[in-house]
Formats: C-alpha cells, structure tokens, sequence
C-alpha cells in the first residue's frame, strides 16, 4: 500500500462521522524506485491532503522526509528540481509513491477499528454490522 | 485535414468513437468534438471505409491513427473512383504539390495492394501496381520499412460475402498512409498468455479500447473498482497511466494464485510499467482523471445473461444514470445471439455536492433493503435463465438454409 493510497482512504463505519484520516502502523515496509513523473505530481498535489501525508511519514519513522507545512508550488516546480537530490519534489514523489507498507494496519481516529494490510493490500471490508 | 479513414471490420460501434477520444487525447478540451464524418458515396455507415476530418496537421492524424486499434489506416488521399480510368483521372486532378515531395529520388516507399470484400490474386495485384505509371515514383522501393507508404484499396459489391448492405458501385481508393494502428499490441497482451487470469479477465483489445476512452496517458491516474486480475489497468498502464484497483474480493487482489500467479506479476510481465496501487473494497476521497472498469453483469461469471435482445435484434435498456456526469458514447458488442454488453463512456459536468452524496446514501440504504424483494418479486432468476424462444415462424433460429442476411454488428 503506498501513502498515496493512504491518502485516499477513510473510515467509513457506520455512526463515524470523521474516519480521517487513518492512522498508520506498518509492521513491515520497503521501498521500490519509480519513474518521477512532474506532471503526474503537479496534478496530485492539488488533491493530496498534506497532513495525512507528513503524518503517515511520521509514523513509519520519517520526521524528515517531508517538512509539517507543504512547501510552495514555485518551490516544488523549480527548474530543474527534478535532479536535484533531496529537493521537494523527489521527496513528495518518494513518499506518495516508492515507500510501499507491506504489513500493518489502518486505524479508524474515531472508532479504534483496525482495517489489517497483509502482502501490501489493506483489506478495507466493513462487517455487516459496521454498514 | 480530410483523410480516407479504414476501419478493420469489426466492433462496428467502437470505431468513431475510438478515434474521437483520441482526437480529445492528444489534441486537448474540445479537439473530440472538432472531428468529422463522412461516408463515401453509396457507402453505408457499417463500411470499413469513413472519410474523417482532423483538427492539427498530418502528425497528430498520426499519434491518433497509431495508438488506435480499430484504424487500420488513415490516408491522405489522392484519388478515388468508381473504374481504374477514374482512378487515373482523380489522382492526376490532386495538386503536385501534395504528391511530389513523397516521390523524390531519394526517398523509399512501397506500395500496397489491398481489398476489401473480395480476394486479388498476386498477379492482379501487380498488374495494377503497373498500371500507376501515371504518377511518377522516382524513389527506391523497400519493402521492409518504406519512408512512404502507397496504397491501391478496392472494394467491391460484397452484398452476400461480408454481410454489409451492398454497395451500389465497386470503389477504388488511392491514398499515402498517414498512419495505422499497431495491432502487434495484441499478441504481447492477449490473455493466453497472461501469468494470472480470472473468467472475467478483460481480453486485450477490448481493455485497450477502453482505455482510449478513459484517455489514459502518463501523468493520469487510473481507478478500477472491480479490478480483479486487473486486465484493464495493465492496458491503461501500458499506455503510460499510473494505475489503482480495488475489488470486493480481496483474495484475488492480495493473494491471486501464489506468489508468482497473482496481480503484481501481471504487470511485471508486461514490463513492469505502471505500478497497481492495490486495495479491498474501500471508500475513497480522491478525485480520479478516469474510472475505467467492467462492473459485474448481475449474474456470477459463468452465467448467461447481460442484455436481453428483442427479436428484431434491437435491445431496449436503460443504461445508469448519474447527475454528475453526461454519456457521450454507447458501444454495443454483440456477444451471442442472444446477448450484448454495451461499453459507456460518460464525462463529469457538474461537482459532486453534499446533497447529491445524500441521494446516494439514501439509495444504496434502499436497494440493501429491497433488493432480495425485488429479486423474488420479478422472478428475475428464471427471467434471466429461461430457455430461448423458438421463432414466430416455427424456424429455429439457428436455421442454415435461411438467406445470408445483412449482419450488421455480428461481424
């Protein structure tokens, strides 16, 4: 499950009425280097909530991959920031799409419930009497 | 730009549509609705052969023509007509300037001999070859991988043999390929090959064409919520999309066939382009450039039924509506004699508000409420699991000795 993934994903427990976003706890994660894609981020960013983002980084032990507030989209956008390393946009790139959570689970913020990720798919299926 | 625009022959209501949304894809907002259609005189629509009018120049017809599947070439053409001699006389009239600068001494070029509705021999097809002298090739021919390819297409009155209304008068084209799909796609794809399948596995033409209509293109980002063994992601992957997929049935996303039989290696085979982001079925927030899928048909995979199709073979659905979003194409495909499924393509117009998510939940509340009900009430197993009607006439419908008839969509 990648944090892009984890972005997208909320609670949606029946009587849960703020079920984001998930907290994170990964018992095993790895990372595997994609293609940056400028556009492909230019086009996210707008959509990306960026708390959620720094939060699930925080939780796998990441406090300084991305800073608490979103840089500037001139910051991101740079000329040429696509080469360089460590710049902002490498880093949103590495953390929305090449850190990939292997184990662990989701937690509800309002509930507790635990929604289990095992071999990378979080398994999202609510009970019926969750519905 | 006017071009002769031929079709394979076959998914009939796919063909337009295909390249329009290319059109839209490369060419931006609005470029889908530029396009223009004609029919060749005496041709009917269900013809292989369209004549389409572009927006932007010779390489964008190009970039559409070549990431189709269903153009089997865009021409621009130098003549046509209804006799070899009219041929001649069309192609002399077509301005020098469009001719000459493709037949320098120092280019490469061939020129091909195609039918349609009927066989040429190679003879024929090299007494007609000789029969050009009317236009001055002055380059090198190379057979293997010409700079410019010329094109000779006939077609004659196939009434009985292809199964189209016949064409008044024989037609014969000739034209320099512009461009044309690149059917090599399909054998690299198809699903007999594939590590991991499932009985509702997209075939690979079809998920192409889907996601042509999804616009797939890298930089967009893809959702398919039943995704299953993910045939159509893989396609919209190829097209350089990232992908994401979730299914009710969390096994065949998360565990498939084992540890080498499952999603990931499906898209590790196909080199491993655009990475699934896979999930159980989940409730998402984020906002899609397209959802491309094959929702369930409303019976298990092995039953019978999509569509039920009338008797003159016309179906009368109501396909789903949203308030958010306009249909802009529906392409039906013949399946059986007695089923179709039907490909929509919807666009979003209007932002999806608070009380439309009401509605909705309200909706879904009623249908898990009802739906075994109304499952009950219509009968709808046995509806969907009758046997077929014999025909008013007494005849099965499977008749040999009935007349060819004209077979519009079955092709």
């Amino acid at each position: 499950m990648r944090l892009l993934t984890h972005n997208m994903l909320a609670s949606n427990v029946r009587g849960v009425t703020s079920g984001y976003p998930l907290k994170l706890e990964a018992t095993n994660w790895c990372t595997k280097d994609v293609d940056l894609n400028a556009d492909f981020i230019r086009g996210l960013l707008p959509k990306i909530d960026w708390r959620a983002l720094v939060a699930a980084t925080r939780a796998l032990n990441l406090p300084e991959l991305l800073p608490e507030e979103q840089p500037s989209e001139d910051e991101i956008f740079a000329e040429g920031a696509v080469n360089v390393e460590g710049s902002a946009i490498r880093r949103i790139h590495h953390a929305l799409l090449e850190i990939h959570v292997q184990q662990g689970a989701l937690i509800c913020p309002e509930s507790g419930r635990s929604f289990p990720i095992e071999k990378g798919i979080p398994n999202m299926m609510l009970h019926e009497d969750e519905v | 730009m006017w071009y002769l625009c031929v079709f394979y022959h076959r998914l009939l209501d796919y063909r337009r549509p295909e390249v329009e949304s290319l059109a839209e894809l490369f060419g931006g907002p609005g470029a889908g609705d530029a396009v223009e259609w004609r029919m060749p005189e005496n041709h009917h629509e269900d013809s292989p052969f369209h004549f389409v009018r572009l927006p932007g120049d010779e390489r964008f017809a190009a970039q559409v023509a070549n990431r189709s599947l269903l153009v089997k070439g865009i021409y621009e053409l130098w003549g046509h007509g209804t006799t070899y001699e009219e041929l001649e006389k069309s192609v002399m009239e077509y301005p020098d300037e469009r001719k000459l600068p493709y037949l320098t001494p120092e280019s490469t070029f061939k020129i091909v001999v195609d039918t349609f509705g009927k066989v040429m021999s190679s003879q024929e097809q090299n007494e007609i070859m000789k029969s050009l002298t009317y236009i001055p090739f002055k380059g090198r021919v190379n057979l293997k991988k010409p700079e410019h390819k010329f094109f000779v297409i006939e077609t004659d009155d196939y009434g009985s043999n292809n199964g189209l209304p016949p064409v008044m008068k024989r037609t014969i084209f000739f034209g320099r390929e512009v461009g044309a799909a690149d059917r090599h796609l399909l054998p690299m794809y198809q699903l007999k090959s594939r590590k991991y399948i499932g009985p509702t596995a997209m075939d690979a033409e079809m998920a192409f064409l889907m996601a042509n209509q999804g616009l797939a293109r890298p930089g967009k980002l893809v959702y398919d919520p039943f995704v299953g063994t993910g045939s159509i992601l893989v396609a919209a992957a190829h097209f350089g999309a990232m992908t994401m997929g979730a299914d009710i049935d969390i096994r065949v996303v998360r565990d498939g066939r084992g540890p080498d039989c499952n999603v990931w290696s499906n898209f590790e085979q196909v080199l491993a382009i655009r990475w699934l982001v896979g999930v159980g079925f989940l409730d998402l927030l984020l906002i899609f450039d397209a959802i491309i899928c094959d929702p369930p048909y409303g019976v298990r995979a092995g039953g019978r039924k999509s569509v039920l199709r009338g008797e003159d073979g016309s179906s009368n659905t109501q396909f789903p509506e949203h308030p958010c979003f306009k249909l802009i194409y529906s392409c039906e495909q013949i399946l059986s004699f007695r089923y179709s499924r039907v490909l929509l393509t919807m666009v979003k117009v209007a932002p999806y508000t608070e009380e439309i998510k009401k509605m909705a939940e309200e909706q879904h509340r009623d249908f898990r409420e009802n739906h075994q009900k109304w499952l009950d009430e219509g009968n709808l197993h046995s509806a969907v699991f009758s046997p077929a009607e014999p025909a008013p006439d007494g005849k099965s419908k499977f008749d040999r000795d009935s007349k060819p008839k004209y077979r519009g969509k079955y092709v």
